[in-house]
């Protein structure tokens, strides 16, 4: 399974929810499909990525939050695993696409090589729902799903260590900061 | 326990004439109480992190939602949150009301506090980070005013260093 095609599958239903990607690989592949006003694309600080959605999913009850995750930046955070399942945010979905590798920097492994199984870890830290996918199929399910529903869920995708060739793309870090805030800022108190 | 609960609550409200929605704690000896009056308070979201650098993250969530924040944290936590502060607080002008407690400076008992001490006003200043004191009840107000007012102005981190002479009394 390829994250590129998982992506793609759920583009659609990302329209209305607030989405926090990692670095890397990751939001250069979701900006190839098209960036979006209500995506921010954290792209250094690995790890923070799922507390900022907490943050935002606190702040903004009425909001759907999505982070879009990675093995690599989770395994550098898993107390936040633990700070999730604590406030247990029913606006927000964790994606975790694990490829079990640090491909942005050059392809080393990560713990889900050797069989650290972060489904598990989520699940034992107190995450409500968890799930493990392997085909875009059953990928494009469970978010719809999560989407659509309530409670906090964190889907862990097993994806090909496979990415773009390169990274940095023409968006820049402040534009993207400032315009996210203010896409926020126009929702005012519109549910979603 | 012989730390101040009334300049606790002296800078709880502060904080709350600054209209902060959202306070990340980690607890210490020091914040104890100042937690406990967030923990009791409907109208404040408080959340308990497993490591500071968590906090980085909730304070950046909550200014892209609107929400005033601040953390709350130790200086060993400080220490701790760095590479947030830099690569995430830093490299995307987000606004941080940070209150540190300045443990391991003169009047310190526990051995294990002191290296902290030591070091955390020359990283302050190595992160161009503009901090001040909190050091006496009657200008708590009015720094935490001031250093919020920084933070939203200038889009970037500010601290506050809870100083012996205020949080604990012998």
């Amino acid at each position: 399974m390829l994250r590129l095609d998982c992506l793609r599958a759920i583009y659609p239903d990302l329209e209305k929810s607030l989405v926090v990607t990692i670095m890397g690989a990751l939001p250069a592949e979701l900006q190839s499909l098209g960036h979006r006003p209500n995506f921010f694309y954290l792209q250094h600080a690995m790890g923070l990525a799922s507390s900022t959605g907490l943050g935002l999913a606190l702040s903004l009850p009425q909001q759907r939050v999505v982070v879009l995750d990675g093995d690599g930046s989770l395994l550098m955070n898993l107390g936040s695993l633990s700070t999730l399942a604590r406030y247990k945010p029913k606006n927000l979905l964790h994606i975790v696409f694990d490829n079990e590798s640090l491909l942005s920097v050059g392809g080393f492994p990560t713990a889900t090589s050797t069989g650290t199984d972060l489904e598990a870890i989520a699940r034992a830290a107190g995450i409500p729902k968890t799930c493990t996918v392997s085909t875009v199929e059953d990928f494009a399910t469970v978010v719809r799903e999560a989407i659509s529903g309530e409670g906090l869920q964190t889907i862990v995708a097993k994806v090909e260590a496979t990415g773009p060739k390169a990274f940095v793309t023409d968006l820049g870090l402040l534009e993207n900061r400032f315009q996210f805030r203010r896409y926020i800022q126009s929702l005012a108190s519109k549910p979603r | 326990m012989p730390v101040s609960l009334e300049n606790s609550q002296l800078i709880y409200r502060a904080l709350k004439s600054c209209g902060i929605q959202l306070l990340s704690a980690l607890p210490e000896t020091w914040l104890v109480h100042l937690i406990q009056i967030a923990e009791d308070d409907p109208q404040m979201t408080l959340v308990r992190l497993a490591k500071e650098e968590e906090g980085v993250g909730l304070s950046a969530g909550a200014h892209f939602a609107g929400a005033k924040s601040a953390m709350l944290m130790q200086n060993h936590g400080f220490l701790a949150a760095i590479n947030g502060i830099v690569s995430f607080a830093h490299l995307y002008k987000i606004p941080l009301l940070m209150l540190i407690s300045y443990r391991g400076t003169f009047g310190e008992r526990d051995p294990w506090q002191t290296q902290g001490g030591n070091v955390t006003e020359p990283l302050l200043r190595a992160l161009n980070i503009p901090y001040s004191f909190l050091d006496a009840p009657e200008s708590v107000e009015k720094r935490i005013r001031q250093a919020h007012t920084l933070a939203e102005s200038s889009l970037q981190p500010v601290a506050l260093l809870l100083t012996r002479d205020l949080m604990w009394v012998e």
